[in-house]
């Protein structure tokens, strides 16, 4: 054998593999990141511009879809428009070229804040319920406890959506339709098994020994959890509450069925923005857009959870 | 610290009895080593006085306290894993703060600093303070998490092989530390192991345990010359003893009802045999350890394994005469003969 070493053991894949699957994750990203930048680019066209064929890649920005987004409009005669002051803001500006004056603001800032009590509300309690019920499988000698799990995995063995009439009905006589404890109850009821499911499989990898060495050191069974647990849970509680998030965020059949009103989420709202002569194509987009914002801020934060979470434990140090 | 006495304790898990009838008094002050094979009821033992077990049968009094049905934290007892168990996402310091931060201790934290660094410079880890405790190596998580038993000063310490997964030359180092932690603040403690070198030079008492019974307890030179019977005299001793039918090996004197005879290295008389005919066996072969070999003795086909001299000028095939100088004698129900 030579004295140099070569720098790279066998297991290591060599700098062409390395480069090659460098490539083909860059591949892949573009092409998920497609749609996404499709969308912020509709938001930004003019109407005639988002419906254009073939698609223009190259076209003068505006913030025409913002502002469909957040206001009603009302169209009005060229001497009334002419007989009122300069415009305030930049969407007056907009709306007075098209003959139109802005009256009010829209429901899409209500119905953007229903989306994030209830996506948050029921990523909160799903998490919080799966957590105990977890650690309580994990650490205790819970009578049946593997047909409770299995009962609990079998709620989500069909389609949320096989269950909506029942549910319609019940949520009618019980006055939770178009509520948002309704809803919130309803996703968490749907993620909490998946949250149980992943969370005892975080908490059955802490060894045991650090709760008995805190109950020695004085401490209660609480004390301990709270203590030494939870933070040693932090990647799994992560990693559970992003996938709880996502689904409660984007949900749409229930959303559509159970809310009209007050209770009403973005996404059933986003498709009924319809502007003169058809859907408004930029306002979608704008609308569609910053309802991608709350999952992507929580993601990026809790992203160093996430890559060591969806590996299941396969890491943990 | 409390005297501790154990009586009557047993556990079973399921069919399986973990200990059984174990009547054990440790004095205030005493380190007593419970010694015995993987699955013997050591660390239930342990965990039994911790409180991380139930007991079915029996009591546990600390001090004047009956504490059979406490918690553990109202027991007042310092355990060491085996796995060092130190929280992994807390620094050292608050490894060793984490026993005095807890709501039962009423410790401010000036206190609860000076404490903490005291004990930090007893184990030899206060220059790793501010670390993380995964970033410490083998011994070093061990010293803390000896540590973070030592600083609440309880009533016991409780450790549960504490050393065993450490590599030799540490093992060796901690050992004697431990010694000299436990004399110095004259702790009373109950340490468990499957290790016999760790038993012999660090107990007070020995205890030997087998299948959940208490078989024999004394000095560790009780333990070895006077084993109780065949299984704690297979327990001590390097090689391991020599277990041969009576008749084998010329032997002095030999009481009755003899079934097997227990010789360690100090039994056995071994000569250089002019010829193979004079002799009654022959060396098979011979390990170097250094300062000492390992001699392998054919005789009538049964090996028998002894320490020796290295300039002792033997080899292998060498014709020998084996005899037997006051060997253990163990009856048909193994236990120890003693009127010899």
């Amino acid at each position: 054998m030579s004295g140099l070493s070569s720098a790279h053991s066998v297991v290591e894949p060599g700098i062409w593999s390395k480069r090659i699957a460098g490539t083909l994750v860059v591949i892949y990203a573009l092409i998920t990141m497609i749609p996404l930048l499709w969308i912020f680019a509709t938001s930004l066209k003019s109407p005639p511009d988002s419906i254009s064929y073939p698609p223009k890649i190259l076209f003068t920005p505006t913030v025409e879809g913002y502002c469909n987004l957040f206001t009603t409009r009302s169209r009005q005669t060229q001497d009334y428009i002419e007989s009122l002051g300069p415009p305030a803001n930049v969407c007056e500006e907009i709306a007075r070229d098209r003959s139109m004056v802005v009256v009010g603001a829209s429901k899409y800032w209500p119905r953007f804040v229903n989306s994030l009590v209830i996506a948050f509300g029921s990523t909160f309690l799903a998490v919080f319920l799966g957590t105990l019920a977890a650690y309580g499988f994990s650490r205790f000698k819970v009578p049946l406890a593997d047909d409770l799990l299995f009962f609990i995995l079998s709620t989500r063995m069909m389609p949320p959506i096989a269950v909506a009439i029942p549910i319609y009905l019940m949520y009618r006589e019980l006055g939770l339709s178009d509520t948002a404890l309704g809803m919130i109850l309803l996703y968490t009821a749907v993620n909490v098994s998946l949250a149980v499911w992943l969370l005892k499989g975080f908490i059955d990898e802490i060894p045991r020994e650090y709760e008995e060495a805190a109950l020695i050191d004085g401490y209660t069974r609480l004390q301990a959890f709270v203590k030494v647990v939870l933070p040693q849970a932090t990647t799994g509680i992560a990693a559970t509450a992003i996938f709880c998030l996502i689904f409660a965020w984007n949900e749409y059949a229930f959303a559509v069925l159970l809310t009209s009103g007050t209770a009403q989420t973005a996404p059933p709202f986003i498709p009924t923005i319809i502007g003169e002569g058809g859907m408004d194509w930029p306002a979608v987009g704008a609308g569609t857009t910053i309802f991608l914002v709350p999952i992507l801020v929580f993601t990026i934060l809790l992203r160093k959870h996430l890559l060591r979470g969806i590996t299941f434990g396969a890491v943990r140090k | 610290m409390a005297e501790v006495r154990l009586e009557g304790l047993g556990k079973s898990f399921g069919t399986s009895r973990a200990v059984t009838g174990m009547d054990l008094v440790i004095a205030d002050g005493e380190f007593v080593v419970l010694l015995g094979p993987t699955g013997a009821g050591k660390t239930t033992t342990l965990r039994l006085i911790a409180g991380l077990e139930r007991p079915d049968a029996g009591s546990i009094r600390i001090g004047e306290e009956d504490v059979t049905g406490l918690s553990p934290a109202e027991r007042d007892v310092a355990f060491v894993f085996q796995q060092y168990s130190l929280y992994p996402h807390l620094s050292v310091f608050d490894n060793l703060a984490f026993p005095l931060k807890s709501p039962a201790r009423r410790w401010s934290a000036g206190e609860i600093d000076a404490r903490v660094r005291d004990i930090a410079r007893m184990v030899r880890i206060d220059h790793k303070l501010d670390s993380k405790s995964t970033k410490l190596s083998g011994g070093e998580m061990q010293r803390v998490a000896i540590g973070r038993a030592l600083v609440r000063e309880p009533s016991i310490f409780l450790m549960d092989e504490p050393l065993s997964s450490l590599d030799a030359k540490l093992r060796a180092d901690l050992r004697l530390e431990l010694k000299r932690i436990q004399s110095e603040i004259g702790a009373t403690l109950l340490y468990v192991t499957h290790d016999q070198i760790e038993a012999m030079t660090m107990a007070d008492r020995i205890g030997i345990l087998a299948e959940g019974h208490l078989t024999q307890i004394g000095s560790p030179r009780e333990i070895y010359t006077a084993p109780a019977n065949l299984h704690v005299a297979a327990r001590l001793g390097h090689p391991h003893i020599n277990l041969i039918k009576p008749g084998l090996l010329p032997c002095q004197s030999m009481p009755d009802g003899v079934r097997t005879i227990g010789a360690r290295t100090e039994h056995i008389l071994v000569e250089a045999a002019a010829s193979v005919a004079q002799g009654n066996g022959r060396v098979d072969w011979i390990e170097h350890l250094g300062d000492q070999n390992h001699l392998h003795i054919l005789v009538d086909g049964q090996k028998i394994t002894l320490l020796a001299d290295p300039y002792s000028g033997f080899k292998a095939g060498d014709p020998v005469s084996v005899s037997l100088k006051q060997p253990l004698f163990f009856g048909a129900d193994d236990r120890r003969i003693t009127d010899v």
